[in-house]
Formats: C-alpha cells, sequence, structure tokens
C-alpha cells in the first residue's frame, strides 16, 4: 500500500533522513520506533507531502506520490495525524469534525460518518459545541483521531497519539487503534511507548540519526536485545 | 453644539467610519490569515477607483455596473498580486512579504502616475447618492445614509461566511495553522485567494464611495485611506472582523468631533488617527476586540 525507496530529508544543514526504506502493506499496522530526533516525523511529513525530500521516492497505491501536496494525499485517503494533536483550537469540536471531512461530499454519509465518530468517542459527543482549545489533552487527542476519521483514511498515519497521555487513556487510544484497524484501515504508527506498540504492531521499524537500522515483526523486535536496552528500558 | 449639529456630526462621524471600516476588514481579513500587513490595500483601493471611473465615463455604464465592475476586477488584482508577490514568500521570514507589499504599493502608485496621469479625475456622484435631505436644520447627503447601510449589510454578510459556512470555517482554521489545515484536504492557496478576493473587492467599493464623497481621484488617493484604515484594524484587533468596523467607527467619530468641538485643532485631524494608534500599542497592543497577540 506504502513503498518508500531511499528517502532522504535534508534541512538547511542537517540531513534528518538518509536512504530510508520503508513499505506497509495493506491491512497491516506498522510502528516505527526511534529515539528524539531520530527523524521520525520527518518520514511521515515527508509522506504525508508536507515536507519535500531531497531524493527517494515515494509510491501509495502504487503510484508515485513524492513531492505531491498534502492536501490532495488527504483527499485519496493518505491521513495523517499530526505530532502534537494540532486541533484547531478556535473552532468547535463539531467544527473541528466537520472540517476533517471537508473535501467529502456532505450530507447523510457524513452525518453517519460523525455519528460513528460520536460512537467510538461519546466524550466528544457530550462536548461538540465546545472551543476545541478547552478540551483536555486526552479529549483532544480523541478529536484529533476522530478528525482524521472524517476523512475515511485507507492509509492512517499517527505521529505519536499517545503523548502526554495517562496510563488508562494510553490504554484507550491503543484500543482504539486497533479498532479503526479492524474496520479495515491501514496504520502506520509512531510511538514512544515501543511496548505498547510493539504488542499491536505487524511489523516495526527502528530508526536511527536517520537511517532504518532494524526492522522486523513487532514480536521480533520486542524480543530484540538491543530495542529491549534502547526502548524498552531493560537491561 | 446645540441637538441638530450634534446629530448633523453623528452622521458625518458615521459615514467616514464607515468608510474606514470597509477599507479596513480587507487589511483585517488579510492580516488574520497570513499575519501579512498588506501595505499594497491602499493602492488597490485606487486602482478599484479608476476601473470604476473608466466603466462609468468611457463605458456610459450606470453606476451599479461600474461599482460591480470594478469590485470584481478588484478581486482579480488582490489575487493576482498574492501569487505574484506574496505566495512565492509564504514560507519565507514575514519580514519579506512585508517589504514586497511595501514595494507592489510603491509599484501600484507610480503605475497608476504613469497610466493614469498625475491629474486628478472629477468623480460624479450619482443620482441616488447625491440627494439632500433638509429636516429643520438637519442636512443629510442620502450618500452619508447609505454608506452606513452598506457597511452594515457587508459586515453582516461577512460575519455570515466566516461563522456559517464550511468556506468560513476552512478560514478560521487556516487563520491559526496553516500547516494543519492542508491535512485536511484543504488546498490553503485557494482559500488565501477567496480571502483576497473578498478584501480587494470590498477596498474598491469602499475607495469608491470614498471618491465620491470628495468627488475626485487620483493616483495616490489611496494612501491616506489605506493608513487610516490600517489603523483602524489595529484599533479594532487585527485580524478581526467586527474589530475593524468598530475601530473605524471609532476613528471616524473621532476625526469629525476632533473638528467639531475644537475646530482650532482642525488641521491635527489626519494626526489623530496616529496618536490613537501609539496610544493603543502603548496600553492596549491587542485592540479594542483582539484576545491575544500575534507572537
Ligand atoms: N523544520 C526543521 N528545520 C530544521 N531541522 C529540523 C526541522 N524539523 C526537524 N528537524 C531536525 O531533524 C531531525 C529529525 O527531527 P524529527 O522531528 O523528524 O524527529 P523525531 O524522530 O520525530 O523526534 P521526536 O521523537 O522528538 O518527535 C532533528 O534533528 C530535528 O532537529
Ligand atoms: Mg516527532
Amino acid at each position: 500500500m506504502l513503498e518508500v525507496r531511499g528517502l532522504s530529508v535534508r534541512y538547511g544543514g542537517i540531513q534528518a533522513l538518509q536512504g530510508v526504506d520503508l513499505t506497509v502493506a495493506q491491512g497491516e499496522i506498522v510502528c516505527l520506533i526511534g529515539a528524539n530526533g531520530a527523524g521520525k516525523s520527518t518520514l511521515l511529513g515527508a509522506v504525508s507531502g508536507l515536507i519535500k525530500p531531497t531524493a527517494g521516492a515515494i509510491a501509495y497505491e502504487g503510484r508515485p506520490i513524492a513531492g505531491h501536496k498534502a492536501s490532495r494525499l488527504s483527499r485519496q485517503g493518505l491521513i495523517l495525524v499530526p505530532e502534537g494533536r494540532r486541533v484547531f483550537a478556535n473552532l468547535s469540536v463539531e467544527e473541528n469534525l466537520i472540517l476533517g471531512g471537508y473535501f467529502r461530499p456532505r450530507g447523510r454519509e457524513q452525518q453517519a460518518d460523525m455519528a460513528e465518530v460520536f460512537d467510538t468517542f461519546p466524550r466528544l459527543a457530550e462536548r461538540r459545541r465546545q472551543a476545541a482549545g478547552t478540551l483536555s489533552g486526552g479529549e483532544q487527542q480523541m478529536l484529533a483521531l476522530g478528525r482524521a476519521l472524517m476523512g475515511r483514511p485507507r492509509l492512517l498515519m499517527m505521529d505519536e497519539p499517545s503523548l502526554g497521555l495517562a496510563p488508562l487513556m494510553v490504554a484507550e487510544v491503543f484500543g482504539v487503534i486497533r479498532r479503526i484497524h479492524q474496520r479495515g484501515v491501514t496504520v502506520l504508527l509512531i510511538e514512544q511507548n515501543a511496548a505498547a506498540a510493539l504488542a499491536i504492531a505487524h511489523r516495526g521499524y527502528v530508526l536511527e540519526v536517520g537511517r532504518v537500522v532494524l526492522s522486523g515483526s513487532g514480536r521480533e523486535l520486542a524480543s530484540d536485545g538491543r530495542v529491549q536496552r534502547a526502548y524498552l528500558g531493560m537491561d | 453644539m446645540d441637538g441638530a449639529q450634534l446629530l448633523q456630526q453623528i452622521i458625518n462621524g458615521l459615514t467616514l467610519g464607515s468608510l474606514y471600516a470597509l477599507i479596513a476588514i480587507g487589511y483585517t481579513m488579510v492580516y488574520g490569515i497570513l499575519r501579512l500587513i498588506n501595505f499594497a490595500h491602499g493602492d488597490v483601493l485606487m486602482v478599484g477607483c479608476y476601473l470604476a471611473w473608466f466603466g462609468a465615463v468611457q463605458f456610459g455604464l450606470p453606476w451599479w455596473a461600474a461599482l460591480m465592475g470594478s469590485m470584481a476586477l478588484t478581486a482579480l488584482l488582490g489575487v493576482l498580486i498574492d501569487q505574484g508577490a506574496y505566495r512565492p514568500l509564504r514560507s519565507a521570514p514575514r519580514i519579506s512579504a512585508l517589504i514586497t507589499a511595501i514595494g507592489v504599493s510603491f509599484f501600484l502608485e507610480n503605475l497608476g502616475l504613469v497610466v493614469f496621469g498625475g491629474r486628478p479625475k472629477a468623480f460624479e456622484r450619482p443620482e441616488i447618492f447625491n440627494q439632500l435631505y433638509q429636516i429643520g436644520d438637519l442636512r443629510v447627503l442620502s450618500h452619508s445614509v447609505w454608506v452606513p447601510i452598506i457597511t452594515a449589510l457587508v459586515l453582516a454578510g461577512l460575519l455570515w461566511m466566516i461563522y456559517r459556512t464550511r468556506l468560513g470555517m476552512a478560514m478560521r482554521a487556516l487563520s491559526r495553522d496553516l500547516v494543519t489545515v492542508q491535512l485536511m484536504g484543504i488546498d490553503t492557496n485557494r482559500v488565501v485567494a477567496v480571502t483576497f478576493a473578498l478584501g480587494s473587492a470590498l477596498a474598491a467599493a469602499g475607495g469608491i464611495f470614498w471618491a465620491m464623497k470628495y468627488p475626485q481621484i487620483n493616483p495616490l488617493m489611496g494612501v491616506l485611506p489605506g493608513l487610516k484604515a490600517f489603523v483602524a484594524a489595529v484599533l479594532g484587533g487585527i485580524g478581526n472582523v467586527v474589530g475593524a468596523v468598530l475601530g473605524g467607527l471609532m476613528l471616524g467619530f473621532g476625526e469629525i468631533m476632533l473638528v467639531a468641538l475644537w475646530p482650532e485643532l482642525a488641521g491635527y485631524r489626519d494626526a489623530l488617527a496616529f496618536v490613537l494608534l501609539i496610544g493603543f500599542l502603548l496600553f492596549r497592543p491587542s485592540g479594542i476586540l483582539g484576545q491575544e497577540l500575534p507572537s
């Protein structure tokens, strides 16, 4: 579904990504782990069209997309939930959701999508007229996820959806990711919470200073000594 | 000042303030979305006035057709300026776009001098805006009645658009986060283009009603109303449409009352705007309705 080959990104003098290869097959959950500054967000930024790669190829559903605009890719179901949630604080919860499905035909189908989001996140339904900026961090994360779902993603990319959430909320977010996946959405996930992420991921990649240093199934990575020491806090 | 005189001054203030408001709306909308002070706004207004003049005088169009035609073409000019001058600088430091705006302003002024000539052209007031009503001692030109009404209608329409339509929703989102709206499948360039089109069309309308007041036009006519409208937008809280209208009214009333109450200060009338500007920047930099300061 997604094929990244030799992807490089440079910010001025900083080489953030260097020759990264990565694939995501239809129906998979793939997880990306790595230390701060490893280039994880840069990778998702390049795939989503927000960041222009300096070299390499990206194919989505078999078609080359490197250099395409983010707005165009979102319309094609390649949707990113950005780092730090980025809900529109000045808009209501409902308006945030409507924007998530902005490009889709309005009407009954959109109503149904919104009802489904409210079904998944009942807390959002209670707060639908509230300004998004007044939600708690966890609620904002739910809104960011719900907003992405309104665009009917085929490949949903999430940049650290559990960041800054209390353990109970983290569990809830992972539960939701699993449910979204069960509805047929392919998932590419960045997580600091490597243990939880590898537990639900089919496959994973480990990124270090802009390169893929390790990849394998979720179970393989979780039992790899280097991963255990660096990302799972075991010795 | 007796009652009739006071009422007269209130009407004058309302008219002048409404003109500032119409022009300030374009300033504030562009700023709200791009954090860009479009210093060419006043000169766009000037071009709009010449377009209307050509429509009415050269092509003999009725006033409303000249007004509509000018608004449409000026909207197009605003979009072209954005695409040609500002869009390439979207991710450059803000100061670059600001300097470019000043350059566009000089360009339009000098282009106007070359193309239209420096001599002012008479700008006739259409019949409907030229009726004089006399009620006791009160003398009111129909222009003074129509301008506030039109401004109120424009404001109502804009507020409806901003708070009740999906396009307005996209504008409000974009004003906060230009990057994330792209992830919603929204073409930001299109939303920005609509903003420039609306702001420029309103500048043309404001300029045309401004020109009817005096009634003449020249290539540098946009400078003063442009500056005043900028001040009005800041007074109201730049980025806020209702604030721009309040700021415009405040400035209009202020100027009229200054002259009415202290005729000997009439020469300082244009300075009032800048005194208010400095005062606000010192004591309430976010303006009447601004809640937070953009960095
Ligand atoms: N806009 C930018 N300009 C310059 N350098 C940048 C920019 N964005 C990221 N970088 C640099 O690129 C590198 C990779 O950053 P990136 O945000 O992709 O890391 P990350 O793996 O997502 O980290 P984290 O886990 O902290 O979110 C870092 O060294 C960062 O400083
Ligand atoms: Mg990151």
